[in-house]
């Protein structure tokens, strides 16, 4: 088995979770390297939209911005903001990769403060596009390393929404009918969500983990798939692509 | 239409379309000459109190010549919309020049990290906030460019940046869903940073337009920085490149290199080295004052600025990168 560190292991997973011919939107950092890796394995195809308007760029290395001229680069369009996010409001995108400071059991994202919100202990930058996104793409998928600091029971501030409150409460709240988190992607495990109560659930545990040690490093009590996985490591070309042609200089693989 | 939920966050501009076009009415429709000293448009159409928007996305084609006149002549008390507000933000943070703060993204400045000076100013409690999204802050520019109250969208329902913010879930009278209403944001003055414009306003720019065309059509007063004047033969030859059109715009001011150290799409990429420089400076006091008397106070104008910063040969190198012009072997 190849050396690999667990951000190379998450860009990898997520990667293979882009099929051939479908569009995601991303953002900075290491959802673009999971696009950018998807195009170059198993899915040429795929469609990356950036909100801030680059539709189906040829990206020549990581942007630095959702904005910046890479995100453009010999694209279809450089559009505005409201094409690519009236794209996903129409039901267009598939796929969007978020992070978050917290995130609960239902999948819902804090981006916003810690404490109280006209008070804040800390204030973090808000929504972005992270809301739009989860609101509008059909499966939300969240990267993020884990540890009970970020995986809590309640979220200081719900910035932007998962399954909410659990059960139907989503489509009870009025957001697109269809739409919701998908998949977790964690340093540790892959989670999905119960269908039922919507519950976060363990369906894959990576190499070196066990479901104990990932029910230890969350804040909250995660249910456990009837059958879990070993999470297949990355392949020595996937390694090989992400540091030599993806991210030279381990901007994002190297944190 | 009965209101379901109303956020309880501030509006801090009004959205009634009838006094927008009230202001509307007494602009001028004449093809006149516009040209000003950037610092003379500042002073003219930028006022303490003003609600600001600002072009661009991130550091990316925003008139940052024109947010450091803004923080050298000490305005002050303005509202400001956060719209992926990133470097802008972190200079009008600088100037303490706002204090009620429409936030989709603020304070972080992307892959890069968080400015020190704008999440200490935010967290003070000197800045009133009100939460949104970048799409939300994108449908309140187009119903204000639409002139219409709102627009209904489909997403914040059932969050806390809902509840934090001042738009409205209401029932759809069509499909019986529920929709939430985005007010129109009308700004009182915006700046937007360009790569060509004629003497009366005619403006093109390349590149992705983020929400600049809605924000040019939805603003009251509209100051154009262009990294070059051209003729008005050449703006009349192609119209179909035109962006936005001269009865917009209140000042044009031909600013080169007018959004360094941000990118400017097909001219020059940001300046990785300073915009790393500010946001450490940033973390002594000491050391921001007199980074701060360097760059902005002690500059007479963007020239200033620049010729602090590696004058032409920078200028060179970054158009260089934004050409990627070293994989041409």
């Amino acid at each position: 088995m190849a050396d690999f560190n667990t951000m190379e292991l998450m860009i990898s997973i997520a990667a293979r979770e882009l099929e051939n011919g479908a569009s995601v939107g991303v953002g900075t950092g290491a959802p673009c390297a999971a696009a950018m890796l998807a195009q170059k394995t198993a899915s040429p195809d795929l469609v990356i939209m950036f909100e801030a308007g680059g539709i189906r760029p040829r990206l020549p290395e990581m942007p630095i911005s959702v904005g910046d001229s890479r995100t453009f680069y010999k694209a279809s369009m450089a559009g505005s903001m409201g094409d690519a996010m009236e794209a996903c409001s129409r039901g267009f995108v598939d796929y969007t990769f978020l992070g978050g400071a917290q995130i609960d059991i239902y999948g819902n994202l804090n981006s916003t403060v810690i404490g109280d919100h006209k008070k804040p202990k800390v204030r973090f930058p808000g929504s972005g596009g992270a809301n739009d996104f989860a609101s509008f793409c059909w499966k939300m998928m969240v990267m993020t390393p884990q540890n009970t600091k970020r995986f809590v029971e309640k979220l200081d501030f719900l910035t932007t929404p998962g399954w909410l409150e659990g059960g139907n409460s989503r489509m009870e709240s009025g957001l697109p009918e269809g739409t919701g988190p998908y998949k977790i992607i964690t340093d540790m495990a892959i989670m999905d969500f119960e269908p039922e109560s919507k519950r976060m659930r363990v369906i894959s545990i990576h190499p070196g983990h066990s479901f104990e040690n990932v029910q230890e490093n969350c804040g909250f009590q995660l249910l456990k798939a009837g059958h879990i996985e070993q999470t297949a490591p990355p392949t020595d070309e996937e390694l090989r692509l992400l540091r030599e042609e993806i991210d030279p200089y381990r901007y994002v693989i190297g944190r | 239409m009965n209101t379901v939920e109303a956020g309880q966050g501030v509006l801090f501009t009004d959205p009634d379309p009838d006094k927008a076009r009230q202001f509307f009415r007494t602009k001028n429709r004449k093809m006149i000459r516009k040209v000003m000293e950037l610092k003379d448009a500042i002073e003219k159409f930028v006022h303490d109190g003003d609600y600001l928007a600002i072009g661009g996305f991130g550091a990316n084609r925003t008139p940052m010549a024109a947010c450091h006149e803004i923080v050298r002549q000490g305005r002050k008390n303005m509202g400001f919309a956060g719209h992926t507000a990133t470097h802008d933000m972190e200079v009008l943070s600088a100037g303490e020049v706002y204090n009620r703060l429409d936030v989709a993204y603020v304070i972080g400045l992307e892959a890069r990290g968080l400015s020190a000076c704008s999440r200490k100013y935010v967290e003070s409690g000197k800045v009133e906030v009100t939460e949104w999204t970048n799409y939300s802050l994108t449908a309140r520019l187009k119903a204000a460019a639409m002139g219409v109250p709102f627009v209904p969208t489909r997403n914040v329902m059932g969050t806390d940046t809902f509840k934090e913010s001042a738009s409205k879930i209401v029932e759809c009278p069509y499909t019986g869903k529920k929709v939430v209403l985005m007010p129109a944001l009308y700004p009182d003055v915006s700046v937007i940073h360009v790569h060509e414009c004629d003497v009366y306003g005619n403006a093109r720019f390349k590149g992705i337009a983020v929400s600049d065309i809605d924000l040019a059509n939805a603003t009251k007063r509209l100051i154009i920085t262009t990294e070059r004047l051209v003729n008005h033969d050449e703006i009349a030859r192609d119209p179909s490149s035109t962006r936005i059109p001269y009865f917009l715009v209140d000042a044009v001011c031909e600013v080169p290199f007018g959004a360094y150290p941000g990118t400017m799409p097909y001219e020059y990429f940001s300046d990785e080295v300073h915009l790393k420089e500010w946001l450490a400076v940033e973390k002594d006091p000491d050391e921001f004052k007199a980074f701060l008397q360097k760059n902005i106070f002690g500059c007479k104008d963007h020239e200033g600025y620049i010729a602090v910063n590696g004058g032409a040969k920078k200028m060179r190198d970054l158009r260089a990168k934004e050409l990627l012009l070293s994989r041409e072997v």
